[in-house]
């Protein structure tokens, strides 16, 4: 059934103080919201053929956290076998299997999908007042590749030979169908090269959503910052997802069509894998981490009671952090000494420039703020220190002497864990946390989100920085046993401990679940008072998301309806924005 | 339209740069063509949403002072349902499964992908379900 969509109508603003932005609504699309109501099929067929956003966000997101789950059930295996010197919790292939698919779940199924399959779907077109994606269909289509790229891997591991064992990055000769026989090595392949479309199609529909569905008044700079992330996001998808998809061409090729792209015995270069798998696999670590970027730099001016301190320069860091992420694939590569070393280490340098414009305007935003400690806040702030950790230490490994002293030792494995557990976990359930409400309409309970936080967050430091000193001490990554003169026993032991507790935080998030489906709290429109779009219509949203919008003056036009006692004219909301922010800089520049 | 334009723009020109410079000192050709695609995949949308910025009518998203009443009608037609993309998405998978385990799944694949296309292309056409 095809719907055409009549705009929303105007709802103006009443006296100053007049509509109670804190309760339930407050305001007038409530009379209204199921004025729209959606009438076609129920159920299972609901799911199979709805093209809405929002149903798809969902199914995105509900996805994407059966796959983080199987796949931390996996992390805490590994850290099983490695907790002791000689253990034989698991076999040698199985555990070759387990830290692969390990990887390969969580960077390629959970991290990107979760934020951009599943948060961007549901909320960017909120956020930019659109009643849906630009194209429905090719957004539905995109969730059924990303479901069947995830089923083809983790079934992987029922064929014969097991699942792929080479580790997420699949360099050449290891690859290769001498080396890596059998049907699992292929199915993650083709796993590969599903999602990779669904990426792509997801990538080209919120491009053109931002560009084309806009509201009224919305012009690109009162776009949210996340939805700014996400756009940039998108646009890094359509640069590396391509590539990765020929790379796995080739190697497929190169498996069972008799090619040599990355043999040395026909003449090809395998070194010519690493250069395709990272300039995706670079870009990528952006496509999973800027979309986190967007959701703390969307919670923390909510729970700071400020706009966002410096909107341009967030905007202009996304633009530097997603360009030279392009341009600095071989600092993987160090070690293979067949690359520049100095363009790739001056550009990797020059990351830490936009990075560090973002947290001097994260802490710029809460600085002189009515900071409240509510679970999505606390969430952020736990991300802050622990990107800051994952990031410091990444400017050391962007040097090529330190790289080539800590290669392939668990120095990089606690790195990158720190820089990808601080965003797509800690941001990504601060952004679940926060979100909530507006997608399902009742609350979270606020204690037990606060104990989930400090179980998950004592335990990440717990499991992680063991891993830098084991890593100096000379443990290479991927080994599933050492031996007790090594050395390394009682390290390993806290890692594991640390493991645990993370794996124990996670059962307070599903006791949370539990009780906000048994006992459920209304959350209203509005829960957090928050200023973007979404949180003017109702909660859950309507069908076509909205029958009502505000006027669309700043980038927070919700707050500006909702508290106009602040709007010193009118119309000038970008004016005031401005002004606020050059007072905070002042406040700060003092200080 | 003016800043989306600029946008890409800006990212085609900083790959074109960032590529020369690689060329001229690394003289590795993977990399260089990568980038030099990056350069296209920036320059071309983005040229043509600059071209179209100076002779279009600016869309009401754009317009600092619009309001919703500037956008009042009809926004576009947005299918409710449709069980296609389903269909075409399992296509997609038994496509791919073909390479795997034998051509005994193509007729599978086949049936599944192009009932996806005809059904697909008569429901837009006629704007409701097929």
């Amino acid at each position: 059934m095809t719907t055409t969509i009549e705009s929303p109508e105007l709802i103006e603003p009443e006296e100053p103080g007049g509509p109670d932005a804190h309760g339930p609504g407050g305001h007038g699309p409530d009379d209204h919201a199921h004025e729209h109501e959606h009438h076609g099929p129920k159920g299972i067929l609901n799911w199979l053929t709805s093209t809405d956003h929002k149903m798809i966000g969902k199914s995105y997101m509900i996805t994407a956290l059966v796959t983080f789950f199987i796949s931390g059930a996996m992390a805490l295996v590994i850290r099983g076998q490695l907790a002791n010197p000689t253990s034989s919790l698991v076999n040698f292939q199985t555990y070759n299997e387990l830290f692969t698919m390990h990887g390969s779940l969580m960077l390629y199924l959970f991290a990107g999908p979760f934020a951009f399959g599943g948060l961007a779907n549901y909320i960017v077109p909120l956020q930019v007042g659109a009643p849906d994606m630009a194209f429905p269909r090719l957004n539905a289509l995109s969730y059924w590749l990303y479901l069947g790229g995830t089923s083809v891997m983790t079934l992987s591991f029922v064929v014969a030979g097991g699942a792929a064992s080479f580790g997420w990055v699949a360099y050449a000769p290891l690859s290769n169908s001498i080396n890596s026989p059998g049907a699992g090595t292929d199915m993650w392949l083709m796993s590969l090269g599903l999602t990779g479309f669904s990426a792509i199609f997801t990538g080209v529909n919120l491009v053109a959503t931002i560009f084309y569905l806009r509201a009224p008044g919305m012009t690109m700079f009162r776009v949210p910052i996340f939805s700014w992330n996400m756009l940039v996001t998108g646009i890094l998808i359509l640069i590396a997802f391509p590539v990765l998809f020929g790379a796995v061409v080739m190697l497929f090729c190169d498996r069972h069509f008799g090619t040599h792209i990355y043999s040395v015995q026909g003449g090809g270069v395998p070194v010519l894998w690493q250069h395709l798998f990272w300039f995706f696999g670079h870009p990528e670590v952006y496509i999973l981490a800027l979309p986190y970027f967007g959701i703390v730099t969307d919670i923390i001016p909510v729970f700071s009671r400020k706009p966002l301190f410096g909107y341009r320069g967030m905007v202009f860091a996304t633009l530097s952090i997603a360009a030279l992420s392009t341009g600095v694939w071989a600092h993987h590569m160090f070690t293979t000494g067949v690359v520049l070393l100095p363009f790739f280490s001056l550009l990797s340098y020059l990351i830490a420039v936009p990075t560090g414009i973002k947290f001097f305007n994260w802490i710029g935003t809460m600085w002189g703020g009515q900071i409240s400690f509510q679970t999505p806040m606390l969430f952020s702030m736990g991300f802050l220190f622990a990107f800051l950790m994952g990031g410091v230490t990444g400017v050391l490994l962007a040097s090529p002497p330190v790289d080539f002293m800590t290669h392939d030792t668990y120095f990089v494995v606690a790195h990158f864990h720190q820089v990808l557990i601080g965003t797509t976990v800690l941001a990504g359930f601060a952004g679940f946390y926060f979100w909530y409400p507006k997608m399902f309409g009742r609350m979270l309970d606020e204690r037990l989100g606060k104990l989930h936080f400090w179980f998950l967050f004592i335990g990440f430091w717990v499991t992680f920085v063991p891993q830098y000193v084991l890593g100096l001490k000379g443990m290479p990554r991927r080994i599933a046993d050492y031996l007790p003169t090594n050395g390394w026993t009682g390290l390993n032991e806290m890692s594991t401990v640390g493991a645990m507790i993370i794996g124990f935080s996670f059962l307070f998030f599903f006791a949370n679940l539990i009780k906000s489906w048994r006992r459920p709290v209304p959350a209203g429109d509005n829960p957090w008072d928050g200023g973007a779009l979404e949180w003017f219509t109702s909660s859950p949203p309507p069908h076509h998301n909205f029958t009502h919008l505000p006027p669309i003056r700043s980038e927070r036009p919700v707050w500006d309806y909702n508290h106009p006692e602040h709007l010193k004219d009118e119309g000038h909301g970008d004016k005031r924005h401005r002004e606020h922010d050059e007072q905070q800089e002042s406040v700060g520049a003092s200080a | 339209m003016k800043v989306n334009g600029a946008f890409l723009a800006i990212i085609g020109i900083f790959f074109g740069i960032i590529g020369l410079v690689y060329w001229f000192t690394a003289y590795e050709d993977a990399g260089f063509l990568m980038l030099m695609g990056s350069c296209l995949l920036g320059l071309l949308p983005g040229g043509y949403y600059l071209w179209w910025a100076k002779r279009m009518r600016p869309l009401e998203g754009d317009e600092p002072d619009a309001t919703v009443a500037d956008g009042a009608g009809v926004i576009d037609s947005f299918p409710g349902s449709s069980i296609w993309p389903f269909l075409l998405g399992m296509g997609a998978l038994f496509a791919t499964l073909t390479f795997i385990f034998g051509l005994w799944l193509a007729p599978i694949a086949a049936a599944l992908g192009l009932s996806a296309v005809i059904g697909g292309v008569i429901e837009s056409r006629r704007g409701g379900t097929v």
